[in-house]
C-alpha cells in the first residue's frame, strides 16, 4: 500500500462486492447470502475478504469462520477452473460409484478433495446429486453426466479445458 | 390465442437433461420449421416424468406416444412420419420388458399403470415455466377456494379431516401442525418450505420443483393463510440450480398476477416468499438446524421445546413442511378432504412417491397410494432386478431407514407398518439391492454418511457414529471379532435414545435393521472372514476355474502387479500372495473363469 493518504483504486471484484453490500444492508439473516456472493465473485474466500464482510455485517470474523468451516459450499483456498463432483450416494455406491472415483483419479491425477496445481480441476466427492435414476453419475461444473464406465471419464474431463 | 393439431412434449427434468434432451428439443424445433409446422405443432418442455431409465423422453399428442431414449438422429423421422404421416415410429416404442411387446400409450406401460399421481400430477405434462399451464390445470383454484369461502379454522379442519402426514420423514399430521402454529399468539408468523431434500437415493422434491413449482407455492399459500403467517421462505439445495432457477420464475408470474405478495385475489390476504439457497449440510433439512441456517448461522439443531410452532424463525411462531406436503395441499381444497382421505390406509391417507434407483431394470420416480405392497412396487412398477440377478434386500427411507429382506416385502407400505419392520417412510428413497450388494458394506456406507454430516453438537451423535463406524470398518477389513455384535446393538440403542436431533436418533437404524435381518453375514465377516457377496475386498481370494480357462491370457496381461501366469492355451493360476484384489482380470475375462470369494 502506498504511504499517501489517497484511496487505493478499488478492483472489478471489491466493487461488485460493494454491490452485494448495498443488496443485503440491513437484512437480516444476510450472512450465508453475502458468503455465497462473495465466492461467486472470488472463486473462494480469501481472509481478506472475510475481515471486509466482518466489519460491514459487524459479526465477528471467529463467527463467520465457524460458518464457513460448517458448510460444505464455502472454501477457503483456490478452486479449480472446472469442479468435478463424483456421486458417492446410495444408488451410486451400489452401481460403482467408488470405481469412477478411480478413473478420476487416474485422468487427472489428484484425490477427492484436492485442486490440480494448473488450477485446471478440483475433485470432490458428493453424497447425492439427485439423478440417482442415470447413476453411476459425475457433474463437472453445472453439466450432469449419467450411466458412466470407468472408459468414459478420461475423454469426457478432457473436454473441460 | 393460437391453437394447435398437436403438442410435442420433452422432459427437461435433470435426468433427461443429463441424457442429452435439450439438443433434442433444439432439433424438433429447427426441424418443425424446416418443414414449415410451427404454426401447428407446439414443442413444450416439461418437467420429469419420472421414467429416468428411459430419457430422454418425448411424448407426442393428442395420441400420447411414448418415445424413450429418442436421440437427435430420430427427430427427422418422427417429425416426418409421426407428425406429418401420422404413422407412429415403431421402432422408438418402449418395450415391454419381458414380452418384448411395443407399448404405443403412455398410460399402458406397466410403469406407469398401477401409479397414481397427486403431488406429481401436472409434473411432465405442463410447462412449468408457464404460470397459465398450471392454472389450465385447476392450479389456485384450490388458494381461491380457501381464501374465499374458509376461514382459517376450516382450513385447518379441513386438513385435519384428509389425514395428510408429512412427507419429509416424519410423517406428522400436517393439519395438526397448522393448528399449533395458528394457536401461537404473535402478529409474525412464519410459514416455511423444507426443500433441502439431503437423503442420497432420493429426488422427488427436485421433481416437483423442477416440474410443477406452483403446486408447491399454493400449498405453502394456503399453509400461510391459516396459520396467520404473511411471510414465508423456501430453502432450497444448492445443489439444485434448476430447480431454484424454476422457483424463481413462478414467484415472478405469481406475483404479477396477484397470486402472491400484497392483497391476493383481493381477499386483503398477504404474503411474501423468499428463495433462500442451502450451502451444503445436511443436517440443515432438520427443521430446527434448517431455521438456524436461514438465520445466517451454523446449521445446528436446538432442542425442542420449543417447537417451533411456539419458537421457530426469528423466535417467531413457524410452521415448516416438506415440498411434497405443500404440493398435496392444493388437491385437498380442489376435490375435498374426503376425496382425498380415501385414499391410503387407515393411518396413512393418501400416496407416496417413492425414488426406485439401485439395481432395478426401471428406475425413476413412482408414485403410488399408500397400502400398496413393496413387491408390487419393485416388482410390477420397478420391473424386477437387473439381469434377472436375485432379490436381497430394499433400503427404504435413506440414512434413517432400514434394510427390508424378502419375506416382507407383501408388507403393505405405510408409515407405522415401516416402523414396526425397523425402517421408517423418510424421505421415500428405495433402494433396491441384489444378491451382489453385501449387507455389512452398506451399513457402513450409510453409517460413512451420518458419521460426515453429523454437526457435532451433542456427544452420542458425534462420538458414538465414529465408533460404530470404526467397528464395521474392522469387520469389513476381517479384523472383527464377535463381542463386536453386541457392543454395535448396545450403542445403537444409546444413540437412539439420547441424541439431540432425528439426525443422530436414527443414524444407527441401518446398522440395526441389518443385523436384525441379515445377522449371518456379520457372522461369517467375523467367524470365517468371508464375505458373501463378494464385496468387502480385504476378504476375497481371487481364483481361476481350471476347466473354464482357455488359456488366453487376456487375464495375465491386464493385471497390473503380474499375479497371473501360465501357459498358452493352458489354464492360468493367481498368486494370491501378489494379487491385489483390483478385479480388471474378471472384467477382461469372456469365460467367466475367474470367481472371487
Amino acid at each position: 500500500m502506498c504511504q499517501c493518504k489517497c484511496e487505493e483504486p478499488k478492483s472489478n471484484e471489491a466493487l461488485e462486492l460493494e454491490k452485494v453490500f448495498a443488496k443485503y444492508e440491513g437484512k437480516k439473516g444476510a450472512l450465508i447470502p453475502v458468503l455465497q456472493a462473495a465466492q461467486d465473485i472470488y472463486g473462494y474466500l480469501p481472509a481478506e475478504v472475510l475481515k471486509e464482510i466482518s466489519a460491514r455485517l459487524r459479526i465477528p470474523v471467529s463467527k463467520i469462520y465457524g460458518v464457513v468451516t460448517f458448510y460444505a459450499q464455502f472454501h477457503l483456498n483456490p478452486r479449480g477452473r472446472n469442479i468435478i463432483r463424483v456421486c458417492l450416494g446410495t444408488a451410486c455406491h451400489v452401481r460403482g460409484g467408488a470405481k469412477i472415483v478411480e478413473a478420476v483419479t487416474k485422468a487427472v491425477g489428484i484425490k477427492d478433495g484436492e485442486t490440480t496445481e494448473d488450477l485446471r480441476y478440483t475433485f470432490e466427492s458428493v453424497a447425492c446429486l439427485g439423478a440417482c435414476g442415470l447413476a453411476p453419475v459425475m457433474m463437472v461444473n453445472d453439466d450432469t453426466h449419467g450411466r458412466l464406465t470407468p472408459d468414459k471419464v478420461a475423454p469426457l474431463l478432457e473436454q473441460y479445458k | 390465442m393460437q391453437l394447435y393439431r398437436a403438442h410435442v412434449l420433452v422432459c427437461g427434468g435433470t435426468g433427461c437433461v443429463s441424457s442429452g434432451s435439450k439438443k433434442i428439443q433444439e432439433a424438433i424445433v429447427d426441424e418443425l420449421a424446416k418443414q414449415n409446422l410451427d404454426k401447428e405443432i407446439k414443442v413444450v418442455e416439461t418437467g420429469c416424468h419420472g421414467f429416468c431409465e428411459m430419457g430422454p423422453i418425448v411424448i407426442v399428442y393428442p395420441e400420447g406416444t411414448f418415445y424413450c431414449q429418442v436421440q437427435v438422429d430420430d427427430i427427422a423421422e418422427i417429425v416426418s412420419e409421426h407428425l406429418v404421416k401420422g404413422r407412429i415410429v415403431q421402432r422408438l416404442l418402449f418395450k415391454a420388458p419381458l414380452t418384448e411387446e411395443q407399448v404405443p400409450s403412455y398410460k399402458d406401460i406397466a410403469f406407469y399403470r398401477k401409479q397414481h399421481r397427486v403431488a406429481l400430477r401436472n409434473c411432465g405434462h405442463i410447462d412449468p415455466e408457464h404460470i397459465q399451464e398450471y392454472i389450465a390445470r385447476d392450479g389456485y383454484e384450490g388458494l381461491a377456494k380457501a381464501l374465499t369461502t374458509m376461514t382459517p379454522q376450516q382450513v385447518i379442519e379441513e386438513m385435519k379431516k384428509s389425514g395428510l402426514r408429512g412427507r419429509g420423514g416424519g410423517g406428522f399430521p400436517t393439519g395438526l401442525k397448522w393448528e399449533f402454529a395458528s394457536k401461537s399468539p404473535g402478529p409474525k408468523k412464519y410459514i416455511i418450505c423444507n426443500a433441502d431434500e439431503g437423503d442420497p437415493g432420493a429426488f422427488m422434491d427436485r421433481s416437483v420443483l423442477e416440474g410443477d413449482p406452483h403446486s408447491v407455492l399454493e400449498g405453502m399459500l394456503i399453509g400461510a393463510y391459516a396459520i396467520g403467517a404473511d411471510e414465508g421462505y423456501i430453502y432450497v439445495r444448492a445443489e439444485y440450480p434448476l430447480a431454484i432457477k424454476r422457483l424463481k420464475v413462478a414467484i415472478a408470474q405469481a406475483e404479477e398476477l396477484g397470486l402472491l405478495g400484497d392483497n391476493i385475489l383481493g381477499t386483503g390476504f398477504s404474503c411474501r416468499l423468499h428463495i433462500k439457497e442451502g450451502a451444503g449440510a445436511f443436517v440443515c433439512g432438520e427443521e430446527t438446524a434448517l431455521m438456524a441456517s436461514i438465520e445466517g448461522s451454523r446449521g445446528m439443531p436446538n432442542p425442542r421445546p420449543p417447537f417451533p410452532a411456539v419458537k421457530g424463525l426469528w423466535e417467531k411462531p413457524s410452521n415448516i413442511n416438506n415440498v411434497e406436503t405443500y404440493a398435496n395441499v392444493p388437491v385437498i381444497f380442489l376435490h375435498g378432504a374426503e376425496k382425498f382421505a380415501s385414499m391410503g390406509t387407515e393411518n396413512s391417507k393418501g400416496t407416496k412417491v417413492f425414488a426406485l434407483t439401485g439395481k432395478l431394470r426401471n428406475t425413476g420416480l413412482a408414485e403410488v397410494p399408500m397400502g400398496i405392497s413393496l413387491r408390487e412396487i419393485i416388482f410390477d412398477i420397478g420391473g424386477g432386478i437387473m439381469e434377472d440377478k436375485k432379490f436381497k434386500a430394499v433400503q427404504i427411507g435413506g440414512p434413517s431407514g432400514g434394510c427390508i429382506p424378502e419375506e416382507h416385502l407383501d408388507t403393505p407400505v405405510d408409515y407405522d407398518s415401516l416402523i414396526a419392520l425397523g425402517a421408517m417412510m423418510g424421505s421415500g428413497g428405495l433402494v433396491v439391492m441384489d444378491e451382489t450388494s453385501c449387507m455389512v458394506d452398506v451399513a457402513r456406507f450409510f453409517l460413512n454418511f451420518t458419521q460426515k454430516e453429523s454437526c457435532g453438537k451433542c456427544t452420542p451423535c458425534r462420538e458414538g457414529t465414529k465408533r460404530m463406524l470404526e467397528i464395521l470398518q474392522k469387520i469389513c477389513d476381517g479384523n472383527g471379532v464377535p463381542e463386536d455384535i453386541t457392543t454395535l446393538e448396545t450403542l445403537g440403542a444409546v444413540i437412539k435414545n439420547t441424541a439431540l436431533c432425528g439426525l443422530g436418533q436414527t443414524a444407527p437404524n441401518p446398522v440395526l435393521a441389518t443385523l436384525r435381518y441379515f445377522r449371518h453375514e456379520y457372522e461369517a465377516h467375523i467367524n470365517d472372514k468371508k464375505c458373501p457377496a463378494g464385496v468387502c475386498t480385504a476378504l476375497l481370494e481371487y481364483k481361476i476355474v481350471a476347466e473354464n480357462c482357455k488359456g488366453c491370457g487376456a487375464c495375465a496381461r491386464v493385471c497390473p502387479v503380474g499375479a497371473i501366469t501360465g501357459e498358452k492355451k493352458e489354464p492360468h493360476e493367481i498368486d494370491t500372495s501378489k494379487c491385489i484384489k483390483c478385479g480388471s482380470c474378471i472384467e477382461k475375462c469372456k469365460f467367466n473363469a475367474i470367481v472371487k470369494g
